[in-house]
């Protein structure tokens, strides 16, 4: 990947994280930590990988993008809104009475959302189905699905991930949002996942490990998970909880609070401060 | 009278599905023999796939194959579809409002000897409580195949029940017509209601023959929509008949004699008076000896009836 193109998406990214924050900080709820983590995906995703089409979110042959850890909507309404599913702005009303973004993604509500999660560990499976389908009729679109470290808690998962794999689902591309922290910890002290790379590869998973803020791994990941066949792919992607706001970095508690208002004017400082960095 | 299974009439009504939906997937949880999709797959088995025993991801692949416009079944015991998936049924079905047809076997206590953990009486009660879900409970094998068939054409999320046991097929495949949501008077009558659903309408009838011979002329209604419920066909029974007595193969908190109850109440309030299984875990046994034990049989639907008219 160009130098320019990651530049660009760095941009993008910090402009992602931007409507993260704000969404959040107007809900006054939320979760920005994990929102953080995967920004940097969602932003690869919406704005560089995906055959998505804004003005006409139904297509049938788009790629399908489940966001299985749905409590990280706020990414990925600031990755559409940034791609031009809908105005930015609208990040102000989450998780407010008449809004369309509601707390858990709602694919009836939001155009580019593929389908309604929160329950952790469903995702996967819905994934799956979309994966299933695509092979029947031989469409040529790809299913991605984001999961939570935590999330891997669920037995539901390891339904999931039997199936794609017994299904040779290769159309299939999960990632593992490894920001290592849960609510109540982290994940190595109140259930550990750990090791996950091995779980999958016995689940007969083609796997990857990457870092999760660097676009140029991304893109050889995904390229690779294209280039694999008979098997799904799972790429875990290590990443910072709060990644992008000094002081929620790698911090428990910012899993699912909002920023007051001088919290808020810190972290659009460190932002626009990386974008003029990046020389948005 | 032959006698036949409802889920056979999943089975079939899958088959004759297939003629006319090329895109109709099938799933099952390693229980194609039993949910009787075996008799699918056996035809077309380039459009079933087995999902292993694990129900819940089962739901959610369905959830996703019907996101892409495809039309699903997907099948397994009551106990496991209804009960074990109800959160993905939930979140991933009904919420997003998708069409996905859940074929539910082996419903009800006449499952029988496998006993207790088996038998699901409380499936009714947790699809009625789902925004968005039809539930279908057909009486006899040809209500059973042609609600499959209605129900590919009707548009969201759709419980169907079916029984394990043999019952009397009284319906006719020539003429039979199914309507979704709407009850049908199998048999007028003056002096009460009886409101049957699944094989208790069988039961039901025969209730009703004895009951005339003794002079009580009471109308039997099959209602084999669960939800949306007929209320027309409900209030139009209370104002005629002034009393009701309902019949199923389920608890009798949440299931038809509660759906019964909340439309009489808010329309015209008549004494109802409910038979189904009560507040208690059922055990292993012959089917029959079962619905005999709980009173889900002609003999204790006509002793209630008469209780009721105090005769």
């Amino acid at each position: 990947m160009d130098e320019k193109l990651v530049r660009q998406l760095e941009i993008a990214a910090t402009k992602v994280r931007i409507g993260i924050i704000e969404g959040v900080h107007s809900a006054k709820a939320g979760h920005p930590g994990g929102s953080l983590s995967s920004a940097d995906l969602l932003t690869y995703l919406y704005m560089h990988r995906l055959n998505v089409d804004p003005s006409d979110p139904k297509m049938e042959s788009r790629d399908r993008m489940v966001l299985s850890k749905g409590h990280s909507a706020p990414a990925l309404y600031a990755a559409l809104a940034l791609r031009g599913f809908f105005p930015m702005e609208e990040m102000k009303t989450l998780r407010k009475i008449d809004s369309r973004m509601q707390g858990h993604p709602d694919s009836l509500k939001v155009p580019g959302v593929d389908a309604s999660t929160g329950s952790l560990g469903q995702g996967i499976s819905v994934a799956c189905g979309m994966a299933l389908s695509g092979k029947i009729s031989c469409e040529s679109y790809k299913v991605y699905a984001i999961l939570g470290d935590g999330e891997l808690d669920e037995g539901m998962v390891w339904e999931a991930a039997m199936f794609a794999s017994h299904y040779k689902l290769d159309n299939l591309v999960a990632v593992v949002d490894n920001n290592d922290m849960q609510i109540d910890g982290r994940i190595g002290d109140v259930m550990s996942p750990y090791p996950i790379t091995d779980k999958f590869e016995a689940f007969g998973w083609h796997v990857i490990t990457i870092n999760g803020h660097d676009f140029s791994e991304m893109e050889k990941a995904f390229d690779e998970a294209e280039r694999t066949v008979l098997k799904p792919t799972v790429i875990i992607m290590r990443t910072t909880k709060g990644k992008g706001v000094s002081y929620m970095e790698n911090v428990l508690d910012w899993h699912g609070k909002a920023p007051n208002d001088e919290e808020y004017e810190i972290a659009m400082n460190d932002l626009n401060k990386r974008l003029a960095e990046l020389g948005a | 009278m032959a006698n036949r299974a409802t889920r056979e009439g999943y089975g079939e009504g899958l088959c004759a599905l297939a003629e006319v939906r090329p895109d109709l997937i099938v799933l099952d949880a390693d229980l194609s023999a039993a949910t009787k999709t075996s008799i699918f797959k056996k035809s077309f088995p380039d459009m079933h796939y087995n999902c292993g025993i694990a129900e819940q991801n089962m739901m959610g692949v369905a959830a996703g194959i019907a996101s892409t416009g495809k039309l699903v079944f997907a099948s397994s015991f009551a106990m496991f579809a209804a009960g074990r998936a109800f959160e993905i049924i939930r979140n991933s079905i009904a919420y997003p409002n998708l069409n996905v047809k859940i074929g539910a076997t082996h419903a009800g206590i006449s499952v029988g000897e496998d006993g207790a953990t088996h038998q699901c009486n409380e499936d009714i009660a947790l699809m009625r409580a789902l925004p968005n879900m039809t539930i279908i409970n057909p009486a006899d094998y040809t209500e059973a195949k042609a609600a499959v068939l209605a129900m590919a054409k009707y548009e969201g999320p759709t419980y169907l029940r079916f029984g394990r046991l043999a019952v009397p097929i009284f319906n006719d495949e020539a003429t039979y017509k199914f309507e979704v949501g709407k009850g049908i008077t199998v048999k007028d009558g003056k002096d009460i209601t009886i409101i049957a659903t699944g094989l208790m309408v069988a039961e039901a009838m025969e209730a009703g023959k004895a009951l005339a011979e003794q002079g009580i002329d009471a109308r039997i209604i099959n209602m084999h929509t669960i939800k949306p419920i007929d209320e027309d066909i409900i209030v139009k029974a209370a104002k005629e008949t002034g009393k009701i007595v309902t019949v199923e193969e389920h608890s009798v908190i949440g299931g038809l004699g509660s759906a019964v109850c909340d439309v009489v109440l808010e329309n015209f309030p008549v004494p109802v008076i409910k038979i189904g299984i009560g507040d208690a875990f059922s055990h292993s046994g012959a089917a029959k000896e079962l619905l005999k034990e709980y009173g889900l049989t002609a003999d204790n639907i006509v002793k209630t009836v008469k209780g009721v008219l105090g005769k």
